[in-house]
């Protein structure tokens, strides 16, 4: 055989091997998708969303999960959508040069590597115990703050660094200073981008289990909680707890309540990928 | 002249980025502090050369081997999955595929991406430790395999996404001059493209490698719990990141040395991640230099 046959057959082959392996990654996410719609879902029903757990599979519900993961949605917001935004100000727009900036940048991309499970002993610890807090709301929300904090950080630069340069220099012809330059003209500007980023931070969020398990949230909590101080579960310790049991009914409970997590984040995300594309085919710079 | 407002805007947006040193600061602390009266009990050299781990039997034993081995072999099958799988894919989407083909794929990998680990857990324990079960023998209903091989796929979207991200950087020119002298697309690809993206593709498989070690529902679901120097992937193991979710769920007192290997095995976690991020935090600096 000659080398330019062999050539034109070794690029054959990859290009085949290339669609075979991208269709495979497809397959199996549809597999997986089928697996649990096909195991839970009959067991989705309004008892199901409105029941307290239950030692027993077919009157077990997903109230206390699903209402603490709203208050962990909702108090993590508050803390993390704050600092993260601002920070993320402080490092494009103020600390461009000086070292304590680039200390907080080097900082950043290495936080972003460490295991969730880390973020959980910290918590454990810090609040806690040293604060106090024990396994409250609290606890678990300003957990999982720290743990998103990078992510909100860098999504608010990215979209900072795509304003341009001309804008900022207009305005402050116009005689604004730094900070009304950057609430006026920067902020909203770059606000589809920043909210994209923050939506994708808090559906990671609410799909963490490992820190909250060592910050000590209980599987098995039959109130739904009315304050921060409250102990707490989320809907994806529920599905760890019903998954980790032998019987088959409650493995059935951990694929309906998948659905209803699943459908959570992909909702989440939609909305996120929608105001990117908003955002991108709004602006021509 | 700057009004006082300004400055004092600019001090609280900075003292929110010192929160994130903080961060990093407490993390450091809470670590060494919790495990230095780990470490004034039990001797660093028999944390690291006792090949049994057992601080709940009555026999008890502080080697963290067998968690290594458990970490590190779940995180091999991981990475053996997602590293020549991901790669190719990324080269596909890359170099091969229609431009129409790869808008649409890339954010259907995002959603593999945005799952939450412990319904791969899920995936793992009711699909694939099955399947395996119907033509391995001698597999148990926890194993190494399916918790590794799930985890590859896990972090299959990022392999792809940061490898395609750095081969579809690569300026065109040198495409061009590589067809220019009659290479075709395949020798293209894997002589001029992939070389020329090489650290933006370590980087990407720096960062799958530290997921893995870091992973801790899909193993804590499906790969048991039982520490055991074995590298036998039919075997159910114990990972550090499983041995801590462990604890935290039984009753073990705060405090005692038992609840304190806890952090001794974080630190161990740690510092592995740590390395890591590093290594690939200079490569990426090296290569935005490259191209930019």
């Amino acid at each position: 055989m000659s080398s330019r046959a062999w050539n034109r057959i070794q690029d054959k082959a990859f290009h085949v091997v290339g669609l075979v392996f991208t269709f495979s990654a497809l397959l199996i996410l549809a597999v997986f998708l089928l697996d649990i719609i096909g195991e839970g879902w009959n067991r989705i029903d309004w008892n199901f969303l409105t029941s307290l757990p239950s030692r027993r599979a077919e009157r077990a519900g997903i109230l206390t999960a699903w209402t603490g993961t709203a208050w962990i949605l909702g108090l993590t917001s508050l803390i993390a959508i704050p600092i993260g935004v601002a920070a993320g100000i402080y490092l494009e727009e103020y600390g461009k040069k000086n070292r304590f900036a680039s200390a907080i940048e080097v900082n950043i991309a290495n936080l972003a590597g460490v295991p969730s499970i880390i973020y959980g002993l910290l918590g454990l610890e810090i609040f806690g115990r040293i604060l106090g807090l024990g396994g409250s709301l609290l606890t678990g929300a300003l957990t999982l703050s720290l743990l998103i904090l990078p992510v909100i950080i860098v999504a608010t630069r990215e979209a900072l660094k795509a304003v341009p340069k001309t804008l900022r220099e207009a305005s402050y012809g116009l005689g604004a200073t730094k900070w009304q330059t950057i609430w006026h003209q920067v902020l909203p500007a770059s606000g589809g981008g920043i909210l994209t980023g923050i939506i994708l931070a808090l559906s990671r969020a609410i799909g963490e289990t490992a820190p909250l398990i060592v910050i000590g949230a209980l599987a098995y909590v039959p109130y739904v909680p009315s304050s921060p101080m409250d102990e707490f579960t989320v809907m994806p310790m529920q599905i760890f707890n019903w998954i980790s049991r032998p019987q088959h009914d409650f493995i059935v409970n951990g694929a309906a309540a998948i659905i209803i997590l699943l459908i959570i984040t992909f909702v989440m995300n939609g909305v996120a990928v929608y105001f990117r594309n908003r955002w991108q085919s709004k602006i021509h710079w | 002249m700057k009004r006082p407002s300004e400055k004092i805007i600019e001090f609280g947006l900075a003292t929110s980025g010192a929160i994130t040193l903080l961060i990093t600061v407490g993390i450091l602390w809470v670590l060494f502090s919790e495990s230095i009266s780990f470490f004034k009990v039990v001797s660093i050299w028999d944390f690291f050369t006792d090949t049994q781990w057992t601080p709940l039997f009555t026999q008890k034993h502080y080697g963290i081997l067998p968690l290594l081995s458990g970490t590190l072999l779940t995180t091999l099958i991981a990475v053996a999955t997602a590293m020549p799988i991901g790669l190719t894919i990324a080269i596909y989407l890359s170099e091969y595929a229609h431009k129409t083909f790869r808008k649409r794929v890339k954010p259907i990998m995002e959603i593999l991406a945005a799952i939450p680990t412990v319904v791969y857990g899920f995936f793992a324990l009711t699909v694939v430790t099955p399947f395996l079960q119907s033509f391995i023998p001698g597999i148990g209903t926890f194993n190494a395999l399916s918790a590794g091989l799930v985890m590859g796929i896990m972090i299959l979207p990022l392999v792809t996404s940061l490898s395609e991200d750095a081969l579809y950087a690569v300026p065109k020119s040198l495409r061009e001059a590589s067809f220019g002298m009659g290479a075709n697309r395949f020798q293209t690809s894997f002589k001029v493209v992939v070389p020329a993206a090489s650290s933006g593709i370590t980087v990407s498989f720096i960062l799958a490698i530290g997921r893995a070690i870091g992973e801790t529902m899909v193993v804590a679901v499906a790969a048991g719990q039982q520490p055991i120097l074995t590298l036998d992937p039919r075997q159910g193991v114990e990972t550090i990141t499983a041995y801590i979710v462990q604890i935290s769920l039984g009753d073990v007192t705060h405090g005692s040395l038992e609840y304190n290997t806890i952090f001794a095995a974080g630190v161990t976690l740690f510092l592995f991640t740590f390395i890591l991020n590093h290594i690939s935090y200079g490569l990426k600096k090296r290569y935005h230099q490259q191209y930019e």
